[in-house]
Parts: C-alpha cells; structure tokens; sequence
C-alpha cells in the first residue's frame, strides 16, 4: 500500500489543482487574519470556508481523480497487486495531498501571526484536525461513489448532490424536524442527527473548541450541555474518525466487487 | 496453462461471455477475434482478474485467479487504453511499475528500439497518444514472463513501430512464451499467429489453426474466412 500513497501523492503534489488550492488558503487565511483584529472572529470566519469548501473540494476532487486515472488504475490493478492495497493507497495518497495543501495554506499565515504563543493555539489546532478529518472523510465518499459507478457524469452528480445534502440542506431538515416535533423532547433526536453528518460534527468540534455559547447555536449548545467542552471534542473527533473508516471500508467492499 | 472452465459473465443483463471452455498450454502466439462487442477485452481481463466471472474458474498453471493475486506475476499485461498519470515522467512511470512489481528489468533495448530516448524525461501528459501506446508497449514487454495478454497492441502505432512490434513478438514466441492477443488487422494474424480463437456474440465458435479455419471455410483469405464463420453462426 505505502507503494501506491507515494505515487499518488507524488503524482498530485505536482499537480496545477493541488497547487491552487494551496495558494487560495494562504491567500484567504492571510486575507481573513489582516482585516481582523480579532482572533475569535478570524477563527469563526475561517471555520465557515473549512465546512463549506473542503468538503466541496475534496468531492469534485475525489471524482476526477478516480475517473481521470481509471485506465491507469486497470493498468496497475493487472501487476501482483491486492484490489485493497491499490484503492486505499491511491485514496490516501489523494487525501493526503489535499490534506496538506489545505494544512500548509492555513498554518503558514497563522503562524506569522504568532499562533503559537497565542491562547487561540488549541481553537487553530481544532480547525486543522476538523479540515483534514473532512479531506479524508469526503474523498472517501467521493472514491466510493466514483468506484460504484462507471457512468462518470451519474457518479459526479451523486458526489455533488451528497455535498449539497450535508453541506446545505441537512441543517434545513434537522430544522424543519425540530419545528415539526416541537411538542416533543427533541434534544436525543438532534444529538443522533449531528453524528450522522460530518461537516455539522466538525462544526460542532470547533465550536466546543472555541467556547461562545452564543455562537454555537441548538446542536452546540446541546453537545456542550450533555458532553461537556473536553469530552463532547473527543468523541465529536472519534465519529469524524468513524466518518473516515466507513466509506472507506465501502469503498473496499465496492472495490473488490468491481469489473474493471 | 491456462484452463478455462464454464466461464459465463454477465454486464447487468447482458450475457458477454457464454459457458467459455478454452485450455491454452502450448507455447505460441494464440490470436482471439471477433467482431467489436464479442467479448474479446472481457475474455482477457477475466484472465488477467481485472473482472470477476459470474460462474466458471480460470487456473493458471493450477492457481485460480480468484483466490489470489500472486500468479499475476508470471502475466504481462498491455491494456487497449494507454493512459497514465499526468504529472509523472516516462522514466518514472517505468520505475513505478517495476517497483509495484517488486522486479528489477533493463528496458535500455526497448527504449532504443522504439527510438524513445529522447521521451524518456518528458511528463506523460506532453506525449502524443502514437507515443504513450509505444510507452504502452515497453512496459508490456519490459518483464519476462511466461504469459503474454495483448488487448490490441497494434492500435495508434505507426508502420514502423509495428514492424517493431512483430519483431518483439516473434522474439518472445521463440523464448517459448504464450502470447494471447486481440487485434482487428488480418494480415498481421495471418503473419504471426499459431492459433485462432474466434468469438462471437460471447461463444467460442472455432478454434484452431490458420490451415483449418481455412478448409473449414473454403478460402485462403483469412478476412473472408471470419466473415463466413460469423455469417454462418448467425450474424
């Protein structure tokens, strides 16, 4: 497998997209870190970009990685090789790539800010964890989805609509459902329904970070009231992390059946 | 030896490969034909377990390909598509895949003798697609191995390069190799190959030589000899 992670990531660093991307961070961060003063808001306006354009990104990524390198894949898939160790080789490679761009945009600018020696070290450090966990958790489902179809355009419109889903409409239908079962005690429901999207799990581990209440809004608030601010990050972490190794082990599981 | 057993494969509904019984253990350069959509790239990557059979095996020298992925190592593979990624260099992409292989080989020969060594530090994605099937071909004959799968080696390859191609083709034939290949040009069949397994619609409905395909249907040219099989079996 460490085979097939050093080539695609060798193969992606130097390519044009993984270099944009890394140039929009350091551009932005830089941005966001110059015209406030504040670092709590920094923070928050930075945690918004993470939610919305990782996960974005890491989709639209993920699917023209597996369909641009398709012949390439059977090519390799030909040598004495393992089906496993290729896909998650290649998948880690990726999300690694993409992992480090966004890593190395967003620390550089932060750390000329003196980020280190700042009492906003651990709220940074949130940002990056939730941003890499959401690289890997979406090129992952990105991977799967690609792989279980062949019809690239089919695959692509999946990939996109699963974003969409979990970065714009879910909090629209937990909203909805709190409004529908008002009568009701809503707190379990709204709690199961944040782990069941990564991007408000990741939302909601940056916010336990950064400790306003006032922004957290009912999802935070409850975490915040049942786990308490240590405990609710670690196991918001852990489900991120869970977020990873399922459509990862989909991803396998799709792999394996596969005619390629 | 290969050993075709009941080989049936399904894509949805549609049946591409029939009950498919083939044993291929003499050393030679075993031609498959058909017409586009007989199953021919199918029967290939079955072998080479790129795709999974719906019913039957495929054994090679005794292993079935399905519970392991270690006999591909005695199998050289040249897909029909030659794509690599973008980003890397031809050189590189030759390490890649001897690395993978975990097989050290010399493809100084292959790269002169395809004239490519001025190519070998330009990025893949700079290369014409006449160029990538020659890279193509330099790793499908870079290892020595017993067996050979070919799909369509002769596609985008210029007059010379073919010539080439016979020659490399020829060589390996006489090292005692199986070679098995597809291809659509009749005269390059005629020229090389020992044996003619011709598909239609997912059926084998000859196999044999190029003398006996030729009693069979009473022509001595090869190209109005398939075109009589496939006429005859219904097509």
């Amino acid at each position: 497998m460490r085979k097939f992670i050093k080539y695609s990531f060798v193969d992606l660093i130097q390519s044009y997209w993984t270099i944009l991307y890394f140039i929009f961070f350091l551009v932005v961060t830089s941005a966001i870190l110059y015209f406030s003063a504040d670092m709590t808001k920094s923070i928050v306006s930075m945690m918004n970009i993470v939610l919305v354009l990782i996960p974005l990104v890491s989709i639209v990524f993920g699917a023209i990685y597996y369909y641009n390198s398709r012949e390439f894949t059977e090519l390799l898939l030909a040598q004495p090789v393992r089906r496993r160790s290729l896909i998650l080789g290649q998948y880690t490679g990726l999300a690694l790539s993409l992992s480090l761009s966004f890593s190395a945009g967003i620390a550089i600018p932060f750390i000329l800010k003196g980020i280190f020696v700042s009492e906003h070290l651990m709220d940074f450090l949130l940002i990056l964890l939730a941003g890499i966990g959401l690289s890997f958790s979406m090129t992952a489902i990105a991977y799967a989805t690609a792989l279980k179809h062949e019809n690239k355009i089919l695959g692509f419109g999946i990939s996109l609509f699963i974003w969409f889903f979990l970065a714009v409409l879910y909090d629209g239908l937990i909203l909805l459902l709190l409004i529908v079962f008002k009568d009701y005690p809503t707190d379990s429901m709204a709690i199961v329904l944040t782990f069941l999207n990564p991007i408000d799990l990741s939302r909601v581990m940056i916010m336990l970070g950064l400790d306003i209440a006032a922004l957290m809004g009912y999802t935070g608030a409850l975490f915040l009231k049942f786990f308490g601010s240590a405990t609710g990050i670690i196991i918001t972490l852990f489900s991120v992390f869970c977020w990873i190794v399922v459509p990862a082990l989909l991803m396998v599981r799709i792999a394996k059946k596969k005619d390629f | 030896m290969i050993e075709i057993n009941g080989l049936n494969k399904f894509y949805g509904n549609h049946h591409v490969l029939k009950d498919i019984n083939l044993d291929i253990g003499e050393p030679g350069i075993y031609a498959i034909l058909g017409p586009n959509g007989s199953g021919k790239s199918t029967l290939l990557k079955c072998i080479i377990g790129l795709v999974n059979p719906r019913q039957g095996g495929i054994k090679v020298d005794e292993v079935s390909v399905s519970d392991t992925h270690v006999y591909r190592k005695k199998i050289s593979y040249l897909p029909q598509i030659a794509r690599f990624p973008d980003n890397l260099r031809v050189y590189e992409l030759i390490r890649l895949i001897k690395d993978i292989r975990n097989e050290d080989a010399d493809e100084t020969d292959l790269v002169r003798l395809f004239h490519m060594e001025g190519e070998m530090r330009k990025r893949l994605r700079n290369l014409s697609g006449g160029t990538r099937q020659k890279v193509n071909m330099i790793l499908g004959f870079l290892f020595d191995t017993p067996y050979m799968i070919l799909d369509e080696p002769t596609v985008s390859l210029d007059p010379v390069s073919l010539t080439k191609f016979r020659k490399l083709i020829s060589e390996k034939k006489e090292q005692g190799k199986i070679i098995i290949y597809t291809t659509h040009i009749m005269n390059l069949v005629e020229e090389l190959s020992d044996q003619i397994i011709l598909l239609l619609e997912g059926r084998i409905i000859f196999k044999g030589g190029l003398a006996e395909i030729y009693s069979e249907s009473g022509t001595s040219s090869l190209e109005n000899a398939i075109a009589l099989m496939v006429e005859k079996n219904g097509k």
